[in-house]
């Protein structure tokens, strides 16, 4: 094709801005458009939450004994190694929580919706489903994206008990500390201004990886090649905005609890 | 075009007319960047007719009936299906119109996820709205007993042959049943006994179901025995039609072409 017109990179960057701002309009309007697919949303949430909760849980202990670990020599230094309950709290429940436990699903879940929609592409059941009359819209990108926005606030949750509970368990590994003990000062150390603006960034985390990955897939190209570009577009996309929504989120809860 | 053969055999055509046009292309054009894929494809389709479209592979097939069912945007022409001139229906006409037209893709796109029974249920309670589970289930159990797999309901399409699945997509789109069928390539990538089998099954359903079709394929057994009329395309431009006997004895080039190893 000789004649083609090469395109350039940022005349494709804005084409891509805008097929995403279509897609996001889409996305809202068949949420309100009537004969929402709850089965659809149900079975979702159990493959997003329940199926990614082992991997979270495993991740979340680990980063709540490591960070013990890692805390613990300097707080002594100091002599306040009873402050080691406040630091991991807090720590866990405002940032490290929320940021590794949303990477973990941009890993898991992103690239699996992306893998999924995008062999759904190329195998030609998503124009299979648009040419019978049906809405693959509201069957497959609206039950995701939602059972994404709603899990992963659950799955952050429970990741930040799990993580407490495993630094619970380093803490005695040197010292003594009983477990009612050690719940009355995380519970002590922690504001409503450290929990609530953390969960509410989940939620954003959430909508950004179901967002990220459904529309990776739903634009894949044709040809099997393009299920693992889109697998791993939506991983490395999701993941940057987690970063991109931690530093605004951060930006405005300072402004709101702090200045 | 060097031949043009009018046939028009009185088939069973659900009470209608059949000497009604339900596809009409007028001057088709289409485009993909410089290549000229579709240049000026005319084509009628009466009521209950079966036409069958050869051509080789690239040649921009598919392109047509994608732009029947509004998959595609023709860059000119006229395209009226039932009546209604497809580019100019908005998503809700459009929708409509497309739960009167079944098309069955060349490896039957199946969804994967569902079983049998789920992907056949799926169009009649999206697109039919129906609820009521005895309905479902007689409408499940007499398309697949049409298409030979009464007891694969419970299946899913992994566990499938490629024959099975094709069957199985052409339940699918017949389980809503549409006025008009299009056919990418049905027995592509079939043996020649299951691809004979599934030739039967499109001629015998569209007996059942009454249907318009049309059938994009190279497979020339296929069009022997599914065919009414045959198209032939080229570079993006019907060369010839008429009933296969008689495109059989062309004199031209392409045409022959095609139809020399049929005996």
């Amino acid at each position: 094709m000789e004649n083609d017109i090469a395109i350039p990179g940022w005349k494709k960057w804005l084409e891509d801005i805008g097929d995403q701002v279509t897609f996001f309009t889409r996305f809202i309007r068949n949420i309100f458009a009537g004969g929402f697919e709850w089965s659809e949303f149900v079975r979702q949430c159990y493959e997003i939450g329940y199926r990614s909760f082992t991997l979270v849980g495993i991740t979340s202990f680990i980063m709540g004994v490591v960070l013990i670990l890692q805390l613990r020599p300097t707080l002594v230094d100091f002599g306040a190694a009873s402050m080691l309950p406040k630091t991991l709290s807090v720590s866990f429940v405002r940032e490290i929580g929320p940021v590794i436990i949303g990477i973990i699903c941009a890993g898991k879940i992103a690239s699996s919706i992306g893998a999924e929609l995008g062999s759904m592409k190329v195998t030609e059941q998503l124009d299979a489903m648009e040419v019978s009359g049906a809405n693959p819209t509201q069957y497959l990108v609206v039950t995701r994206i939602l059972a994404t926005t709603a899990m992963v606030p659950v799955l952050a949750l429970m990741g930040d008990v799990i993580g407490l509970f495993g630094g619970y368990l380093a803490l005695n590994i040197n010292d003594h500390m009983s477990l009612s003990l050690y719940a009355k000062k995380v519970i002590a150390s922690l504001e409503y201004s450290d929990f609530i603006p953390a969960m509410v960034k989940t939620i954003f985390f959430g909508f950004a990886i179901g967002f990220v990955g459904c529309y990776k897939g739903v634009n894949s190209s044709k040809g099997t090649a393009s299920v693992g570009i889109a697998a791993n577009s939506a991983v490395v996309t999701a993941s940057l905005w987690i970063f991109v929504i931690d530093a605004i989120a951060v930006q405005v809860t300072s402004l709101l609890y702090y200045s | 075009m060097d031949e043009k053969e009018t046939i028009a055999p009185q088939k069973q055509t659900n009470g209608k007319s059949p000497d009604e046009i339900v596809i009409s292309i007028k001057g088709l054009k289409k485009s993909f960047g410089s290549k000229n894929v579709l240049r000026d494809i005319n084509l009628e389709v009466k009521r209950g007719e079966n036409v069958v479209v050869l051509g080789r592979s690239g040649q921009g097939k598919s392109v047509t009936i994608q732009c029947i069912v509004g998959m595609l945007t023709p860059d000119e022409g006229v395209l009226k299906v039932l009546g209604s001139e497809v580019s100019e229906l908005d998503e809700k006409e459009l929708k409509e119109l497309r739960t009167k037209i079944g098309f069955l893709f060349q490896g039957g796109a199946l969804y994967d996820s569902m079983t049998v029974r789920e992907n056949l249920e799926f169009p009649l309670t999206r697109v039919l709205k129906i609820k009521d589970q005895a309905e479902l289930d007689a409408r499940v159990e007499e398309v697949l007993e049409g298409v030979g797999l009464a007891d694969a309901a419970d299946k899913l399409p992994s566990d499938l042959s490629g024959g099975m699945r094709k069957r199985i997509g052409l339940a699918r789109t017949l389980i809503v049943k549409p006025e008009i069928m299009l056919y990418d390539e049905p027995t592509t990538g079939l043996d020649p006994i299951t691809s004979r089998e599934i030739s039967e099954l499109v001629l015998d359903m569209q007996k059942k179901y009454k249907t318009t079709s049309i059938i994009i394929t190279h497979d020339m057994e296929c069009a022997r025995i599914t065919a009414d009329r045959v198209v032939i395309m080229e570079d993006g431009v019907y060369i010839a039609e008429g009933p296969f006997e008689k495109l059989q004895h062309s004199q031209n080039k392409t045409v022959k072409d095609f139809f020399k190893d049929v005996s």
